[in-house]
């Protein structure tokens, strides 16, 4: 650098210049200061409540506790379905120091399965370190012991207990209570369609099936919180407010389990179901589907091989059968009918024809035979009932036709759901000239008629259909829906019952109508020629009821139906309809044993078990009096 | 002369080994403070307030050692510390060590050294050298050449890259010109100069990362769980502070580690989260009053040197308090400037306290005036 030429230096003036500008740079120094103090003013003060909001939206989080689930009783208080505890053993890897030697130690301990390791280590991953993962789940009592006699080996090993549904009585009620089992993608996006996402936030399991999920809001109640305070990895540091769940509610179903397994017994070893309902209520007391299984392998997720069992099982275990099976309802519905022709008017209590065991239309050459090959001789209404005469129904359906027919049999609520408190439930099928014309795109035949008045053809009902409409003949065109809920338990253990549900009542001009064909049906069991006079021999009640056998295979025209010539699947389904006491009825029973063959040999006994199991138990009125009262009302 | 004996000792006695009393009352005070945040900011850690404790008892000894140097072999001593420093930052960059994806250390075989904490004091040592050895105000051409000794080193250090330190040596080499009393036309002409570059710099000199802090200091809202989160959360723990502050040990954004580099950096949004606006008023006047007894201490100087030189080492103290606390209150971008004497790191905090001993020897060691 070139040397200046020195000029004699002002160190005053340069002191002075020095001093100004110090002071101009103090002067930016209080500028600046004043602006990181207004920004601060305004974070601090004019927008606090904002970072406060924020602030605790950062260390508080709210977390969901799920209800207890309802519980479920019998209608004697026995309890149908409880909350357990499971226990599974978890590990908390943070506290762990030697993962890898924890676990071959718990191994040797536990005998803990390769399956198990692998599914561990992949739900360690992306999982924070001090939350806990399961190593083994469903611990048994045994397990338990042996890990908690060495517990104080395993620092970070610990055994959590979980409330999981737990059935008693297995595959006694699976087809009325279901089950609940975890919850799915389907199931999350209902939940999230009712809006209850919230509310299932932390739940575990759903109702998939029967009472589980039909009553799955009362069953499931209200999800509860807690706050608390977490740090940034979202480790719970303390609680600060909890807000508990409201559990579901108990509630206490009509069933009576004793007479359920009684149900499950007469079924055992046979396909088919058994439906009993008090016909003053339509409440369900009991309804059994033969074959049944466990929900209990529901409930911790059922392993693949033995879910393929039972669907793929030719007797269809996992179908109700009550509810969902469809089958023709065969002489079962004479009665109905009966009323109908007496209504219409198309026959009176003294109409006969003479039965040759034949049935033909003019010009026409089909011939419709009735069961007995040489006919029953000449029957009235109430003798073609207790006979069950195919002929006489026959020219009563063909009189009738099928319009009126599909009418009035809708009325009874064939062809249309009951409004039972089950999602699994079938509408079956009650023919008419529109539905053929839909169904087939054919018009209906004369022909088509005929077998109707049997209760074949294209004619379908459900065991819980038939019992509906039993009990409305019983009550003379009252109609039920029928309830398996009877109502809801509280905490003092009084019941609060639910309101019964009635239906639209079957219209009648005239009311002696009904009470002839009871009085036919009553003739069913106790009169000399009746089909169940045998099955229900000395009873200590008065029942009455009606048989029916339903051919599942079309003999030809000149063949006679041999059953030991068909294959077993092709043969008859035995069914029965009753009730008891005559007078003053309790319990309706519908049943259905399929393959069977008749009836009255094959469903009406079984029906018999059940009203004596149910008698056993109950009281009712005494036999001698109740004869001499019917036969005065009679006759 | 009314004082007492006691405290005249006193006084005598820290005259004699050249602190000045004033200033080591404010950094001791600061310094006490600072514990305190740190002990809170750092998750109630006593390691590493030991670590922080024997830090600043190093720091002070530097000082001190600082101290007893005369300001005239400072001066003598300014362009070999300068092309001493300039040297070794060409050597960081061609053979430095890699640390934190910075090229800031050079191995000298025993210990590892950060040559640009040396340029911290070298360039206003040599700024205030060169200008003062002009008659004041300096004309244009003292000037220019003013700038070039500090635009060298900033330019090799921000290669590094190290975005706060270029700024704090840049700042440190301007207030030295701008206390010497540069006209203020030029002072508009450079101005002007300076915004003209800003485009080249962020074409051409900024990496990408340093781009990204400064995009996300424009809108950190955009990216509020990437690059924005560190200033939102430190946004929050300032803003929910509020007047009075949570309490001490009791800010949630930092005992709850929802604030990051929360003993470094950060640290003045623990002290602000659970002080409030109140103790950040408090802290500021602490600021202050240091930065006023550094004036003070410039202006009361015997010679142009010792003047440009305290007040550039001054104003780069308040240089660092107001990055720092205007990057974590969302102000400015966030370069990696600590909050002097509070903040948890070492290396800084020697430099800046070898700073003050300068400032000390400026304020004490005077050759003919006395009062």
């Amino acid at each position: 650098m070139p040397r200046k030429r020195q000029t004699i230096r002002d160190h005053t003036a340069e002191a002075n210049l020095f001093a100004r500008r110090a002071m101009i740079a103090m002067l930016i120094v209080l500028l600046l200061i004043s602006i990181v103090i207004s920004n601060l003013y305004v974070l601090q003060i004019r927008q606090h409540e904002d970072y406060q909001t924020r602030s605790n939206g950062n260390r508080i989080k709210v977390l969901p506790i799920a209800p207890n689930r309802g519980l479920i009783y019998d209608r004697n208080g026995v309890l149908l379905a409880e909350n357990r505890p499971v226990f599974s053993l978890e590990l908390i890897p943070e506290q762990i120091d030697d993962l890898e030697g924890t676990i071959t130690q718990l191994t040797e301990l536990m005998g803990i399965t390769e399956e198990e390791k692998e599914n561990f280590f992949s739900n360690l991953r992306g999982q924070r370190r001090f939350k806990p993962v399961a190593l083994r789940t469903q611990l048994t009592e045994l397990e338990v012991a042996r890990f908690s006699a060495h517990q104080h080996q395993f620092p970070g090993v610990g055994i959590e207990a979980r409330l999981s549904r737990f059935y008693p009585y297995g595959d006694a009620l699976t087809h009325v209570l279901g089950y609940v089992a975890k919850i799915n993608k389907k199931d999350l996006q209902k939940i999230v369609e009712a809006g209850q996402e919230a509310n299932y936030a932390a739940t575990y399991d759903i109702g998939k099936l029967g009472i589980e999920k039909f009553h799955e809001e009362v069953l499931h109640g209200t999800v509860g919180y807690q706050q608390v305070e977490v740090n940034n990895q979202g480790r719970i540091i303390r609680t600060l407010n909890v807000d508990p769940p409201v559990p579901g509610r108990d509630i206490v179903l009509n069933i009576d389990i004793e007479l359920q397994l009684a149900a499950q017994q007469a079924l055992e070893g046979k396909r088919g179901t058994i439906v009993v309902t008090s016909p003053k209520t339509g409440g369900v007391l009991a309804m059994y589907s033969s074959p049944s299984y466990d929900p209990n392998l529901f409930v911790h997720g059922i392993s693949r091989t033995n879910y393929s069992a039972l669907l793929n099982s030719p007797d269809r275990p996992l179908i109700n059968r009550a509810t969902q099976g469809q089958y023709p309802p065969a002489s079962t519905i004479k009665p109905h009918l009966a009323v109908l022709g007496l209504e219409q008017k198309v026959i009176d209590a003294k109409t006969t024809i003479n039965d040759r065991g034949r049935y033909q239309l003019p010009n026409v050459d089909h011939v419709w035979r009735d069961w007995k090959k040489w006919g029953h001789g000449k029957v009235d209404v109430t003798k073609a009932i207790e006979v069950s005469c195919d002929t006489f129904y026959y020219d009563l359906a063909y009189q009738l036709g099928i319009d009126r027919i599909s009418e009035a049999m809708s009325e009874f609520g064939f062809g249309d759901y009951t409004g039972i408190d089950l999602y699994e439930e079938s509408d079956a099928n009650m023919p008419s000239r529109g539905w053929k014309r839909a169904r087939f795109n054919q018009p209906w035949y004369i022909g088509d008629t005929i077998p109707v008045g049997i209760g074949q053809s294209y004619w379908t009902a459900t065991p819980i259909q038939l019992n509906q409409s039993i009990n409305a003949l019983i009550n003379h065109g009252e109609r039920f829906v029928p309830q398996i809920l009877r109502g809801f338990m509280h905490d003092n253990g009084e019941i609060s019952l639910e309101p019964l549900k009635t239906l639209r009542p079957i219209m009648v001009s005239e009311h002696k109508n009904w009470d002839l064909v009871l009085k036919a049906m009553y003739e069913v069991v106790n009169g000399k020629d009746g089909t169940a006079r045998h099955a229900f021999s000395d009873t200590p009640y008065i029942s009455a009821g009606k048989t029916g056998t339903a051919q599942l295979f079309t003999v030809g025209q000149d063949e006679e139906y041999e059953a030991e010539d068909v294959s077993e699947r092709l043969r008859d389904n035995a069914m029965y309809v009753g009730f008891a006491p005559y007078s003053d009825p309790q319990v309706t029973v519908s049943l259905v044993v399929e393959n069977a063959g008749g009836g009255s040999s094959n469903a009406a006994p079984i029906a018999r078990e059940i009203m004596d199991f149910y008698f056993r138990h109950h009281e009712f009125p005494n036999r001698q009096a109740i004869s001499a009262t019917r036969s005065e009302g009679a006759e | 002369m009314k004082k007492s004996t006691l405290k005249a000792n006193q006084s005598n006695f820290l005259q004699r080994i050249h602190i000045d009393a004033v200033l080591l009352l404010g950094l001791l005070t600061l310094m006490g403070v600072g514990m305190f945040v740190l002990y809170s900011a750092s998750g109630q850690d006593f390691g590493q307030i030991k670590r922080q404790i024997a830090r600043l008892g190093l720091a002070l000894l530097v000082m001190l050692v600082m101290a007893q140097i005369p300001p005239m072999a400072y001066r003598r001593l300014s362009v070999y510390a300068y092309a001493a420093g300039l040297l070794m930052l060409l050597a960081v960059l061609l053979f430095g060590d890699m640390g934190k994806g910075a090229q800031r250390w050079l191995d000298l075989g025993v210990i590892r050294f950060q040559p640009s904490e040396l340029m911290k004091l070298a360039v206003p040592m040599m700024v205030a050298w060169y200008i003062s050895k002009f008659t004041l105000p300096p004309k244009t051409l003292p000037v220019f050449f003013g700038f070039v000794l500090v635009v060298a080193p900033t330019i090799l250090i921000a290669k590094q890259p190290d975005l706060g330190t270029s700024l704090l040596i840049a700042s440190s080499g301007i207030f030295a010109i701008f206390l010497a009393g540069m006209s203020w036309r030029l002072i508009g002409f450079v101005t002007l100069l300076g915004s003209a570059f800003l485009p080249i710099l962020w074409f051409f000199l900024m990496k990408e990362y340093q781009k990204q802090r400064v995009l996300t200091f424009l809108n950190p809202e955009s990216d509020p769980l990437g690059s924005g989160y560190h200033i939102i959360q430190s946004k929050i723990a300032i803003g929910s502070g509020g007047f009075e502050g949570k309490g001490w040990l009791q800010g949630t954004q930092s005992q709850l580690e929802f604030l990051p580099e929360r003993h470094t950096d950060f640290i003045f949004s623990v002290f602000s989260e659970e002080f409030g606006f109140l103790g950040v008023l408090g802290l500021l006047a602490i600021y202050v009053f240091i930065i006023v007894r550094g004036l003070i201490i410039a202006n009361r100087a015997q010679d142009a040197y010792s003047k440009l030189l305290a007040g550039s080492i001054t104003l780069t103290f308040f240089v660092y308090v107001f990055v720092n606390m205007g990057m974590v209150s969302g102000l400015l971008p966030v370069v990696g400037v600590p909050l002097p004497l509070v903040s948890y790191g070492g290396t800084s905090m020697v430099t800046l306290m070898a700073g003050f001993g300068i400032l000390m020897a400026i304020g004490t060691q005077k050759r003919f005036l006395s009062r």
